[in-house]
């Protein structure tokens, strides 16, 4: 029983440390534009295919296919926001919405036309997991959690080191502000998306690197990835990172309870229980 | 195709295009008249359907029910249903931030499509439920299915004419009037929360219907049908196409956007080598994320925009900027 829920607690760090990196991105995207896009987990679908295609399609090995499939990310994202979202900015916030639930519609799309409808996986080796205390982990888990603390700890001292992140920051806290004080707003908003659709692009590559890939991988982590992201407060990037730990924690730990294709709906059960007792996330400051 | 094909063709086409149509309705209380943002559309439809479908089914090894209603029970029971749990979503989340409320609608979706997928004993999982009554089943014999086709249409009358009545009485007023500028609203005195509660519940109301007719006019449900995002995704565009606050336009939505949808998909099916038909299918999913897109940018207000609501006291328009958020409509 207490090796069990070690084991599932393990495992929810795994799936938490996905959760966190889209949830990062979701809530700086928040905060600084104020609408909550929805085409963030169809951004790591595309990711998580083109380093596919870095490593199936090219040959290469991971780590460089995980670079190719970052900057393709992060071109389309800035790319998407130019050609369409920036012309919709002057409009009412829920236009962005809708129009963020096309582009999710149309990424996906556009990977089931590439790639095929079929599962796929980065690698067919078979993994023997090890085993630490009986506790038993994959090497690829590993990489996970280890990929997602080196990338949290950078995106850490961007924000608080350099003068975009403080810039970014200061727009999330205030965007009138910022813009008084001569923060190029345009450009925070470019650089936003940068750091947003990386992230993104890297939990989408995890995500395949922990299961398989399929075209509708990132749509179904949506859910858990918005609990995270309002559990942790909407436009709080390190409340982002400790909801989605709970959200993957709780969703783990719930399969000793309820059948595992019920971890959706654990996720959307915190989500609620949040929204009703305190609606500004943890971190957010109360109403 | 002789004539009797062509007829029941365009019977069954256009049963179809009125049931998507009565989807758009319910959509435009939400969306068009009240401003909430509802992505779990499918959720909804689903309800109403297999509501419908358990209740009016004879007995059967594969799930739950043997109840054995007449098909206006089915209908009502899944009514009431789907307004049931747009109920709860709604008290949850209704006080709260717009994108709360589309956020929690995805969620719900999402379960319901567990459920339906998992729960064998309630739905017969991903096998479906068969032998759904058709409308008048066994009073008289209906090759071409055209009496689906009346069903639909009586509905379609109903629930426009009260959605029109509704939007030009006071009720209406003050749904729109929310959605323009709350912040008025609210110091006029009305309770925002409970208006936004109706209109939510009345639009997935609405939505439940149409899954019933959906389950009725088949005979067959099953969790394919009511794919979150496929359903969802084609009523949001339909609406926005056809310009959302304009009941018309939703029905126009509905027509325009399901004729290129099937159009495609009989020219696909006609003329494109097999091993390219699933594909074809992406393509044409593609193509109308595309169109949204165009539209959104081009012309917002869609094909009928909204008509400028224009309160009897004219002089007030000059005190109450933003009487439409499309702002090339005609007055």
């Amino acid at each position: 029983m207490f090796l069990e829920i070690v084991q599932l607690t393990v495992y929810g760090i795994v799936l938490g440390s996905v959760i966190s990196l889209g949830a990062i991105g979701l809530s700086l995207l928040y905060g600084i534009l104020r609408f909550a896009h929805f085409a963030h987990g169809d951004v790591m679908t595309v990711g998580a295919y083109l380093a596919l295609a870095g490593v199936a399609g090219l040959g290469l090995p991971m780590w460089a296919a995980f670079g190719l499939a970052v900057a393709g990310g992060v071109a389309l994202a800035i790319l998407i926001d130019q050609a369409l979202y920036r012309r919709l900015r002057r409009t009412a916030p829920v236009i962005l919405l809708i129009s963020s639930v096309g582009v999710a519609l149309i990424l996906r799309s556009l990977v089931q036309f590439i790639w095929g409808p079929d599962t796929q996986v980065y690698t067919q080796e078979l993994q023997m997991p090890m085993r630490l205390l009986d506790i038993k982990l994959k090497s690829t888990q590993l990489q996970i959690v280890a990929g997602t603390v080196a990338l949290v700890v950078v995106l850490h001292l961007f924000l608080t080191r350099t003068r975009m992140g403080k810039a970014m920051r200061a727009m999330a806290d205030n965007p009138d502000l910022a813009r008084v004080v001569g923060i190029d707003t345009e450009r925070v908003v470019v650089w936003t998306w940068a750091i947003g659709a990386a992230l993104a692009v890297a939990a989408g590559i995890f995500l395949g690197m922990d299961t398989r890939l399929q075209p509708t991988m990132g749509w179904h982590v949506l859910l858990p990835v918005f609990a995270a992201t309002i559990l942790g407060g909407i436009g709080k990037p390190y409340g982002a990172i400790v909801g989605g730990m709970v959200v993957g924690i709780a969703s783990e730990l719930s399969t000793m309870v309820f059948p595992p294709v019920y971890k959706p709906a654990v996720a959307f059960a915190l989500m609620v229980a949040m929204l009703l007792v305190r609606p500004t996330g943890l971190f957010g400051a109360p109403r | 195709m002789d004539l009797f094909e062509l007829f029941t063709f365009a019977v069954f086409f256009l049963t179809l295009v009125g049931i998507y149509g009565i989807l758009a309705l319910g959509l435009n209380v939400q969306w068009g008249m009240t401003g909430l943002f509802n992505i779990g559309i499918a959720g909804f439809f689903a309800i109403g359907a297999y509501t419908s479908a358990i209740m009016t089914t004879p007995a059967s090894s594969g799930h739950v029910g043997g109840f054995g209603l007449p098909m206006p029970v089915g209908l009502v029971l899944g009514v009431l249903f789907s307004s049931f749990i747009a109920l709860l979503v709604g008290l949850i989340t209704l006080n709260l931030r717009e994108d709360y409320l589309a956020i929690a609608t995805i969620g719900i979706a999402e379960i319901i499509r567990l459920v339906l997928k998992n729960e064998e004993w309630l739905t017969n999982g991903v096998r479906g439920i068969a032998g759904i009554p058709r409308p008048f089943a066994g009073w008289f014999e209906d090759p071409t299915g055209v009496t689906n086709l009346l069903v639909v249409c009586l509905v379609i009358v109903m629930v426009y004419a009260a959605l029109e009545r509704g939007r030009q009485s006071p009720w209406g007023r003050v749904m729109r009037a929310i959605r323009e500028r709350e912040v008025a609203v609210m110091a006029a005195g009305k309770d925002i929360v409970r208006f936004r509660l109706e209109s939510f519940v009345l639009g997935s109301a609405i939505m439940g219907l149409a899954g019933g007719l959906y389950a009725h006019f088949f005979g067959f449900v099953s969790p394919e049908a009511f794919d979150p995002m496929y359903t969802t995704f084609l009523i949001w565009v339909m609406l926005i196409a056809g310009g959302s606050g304009n009941n018309r336009g939703a029905l126009l939505g509905a027509l325009a956007i399901w004729t290129i949808w099937a159009g495609t998909e009989y020219l696909t099916n006609r003329f494109a080598p097999p091993e390219f038909l699933t594909r074809a299918a992406t393509v044409r999913m593609l193509l109308v994320g595309l169109l949204l897109e165009v539209i959104l940018l081009t012309r917002p207000a869609g094909l009928l925009p909204e008509a400028h609501f224009v309160a009897r006291a004219d002089d007030r328009r000059s005190t109450a900027p933003g009487t439409s958020d499309s702002g090339d409509g005609d007055d």
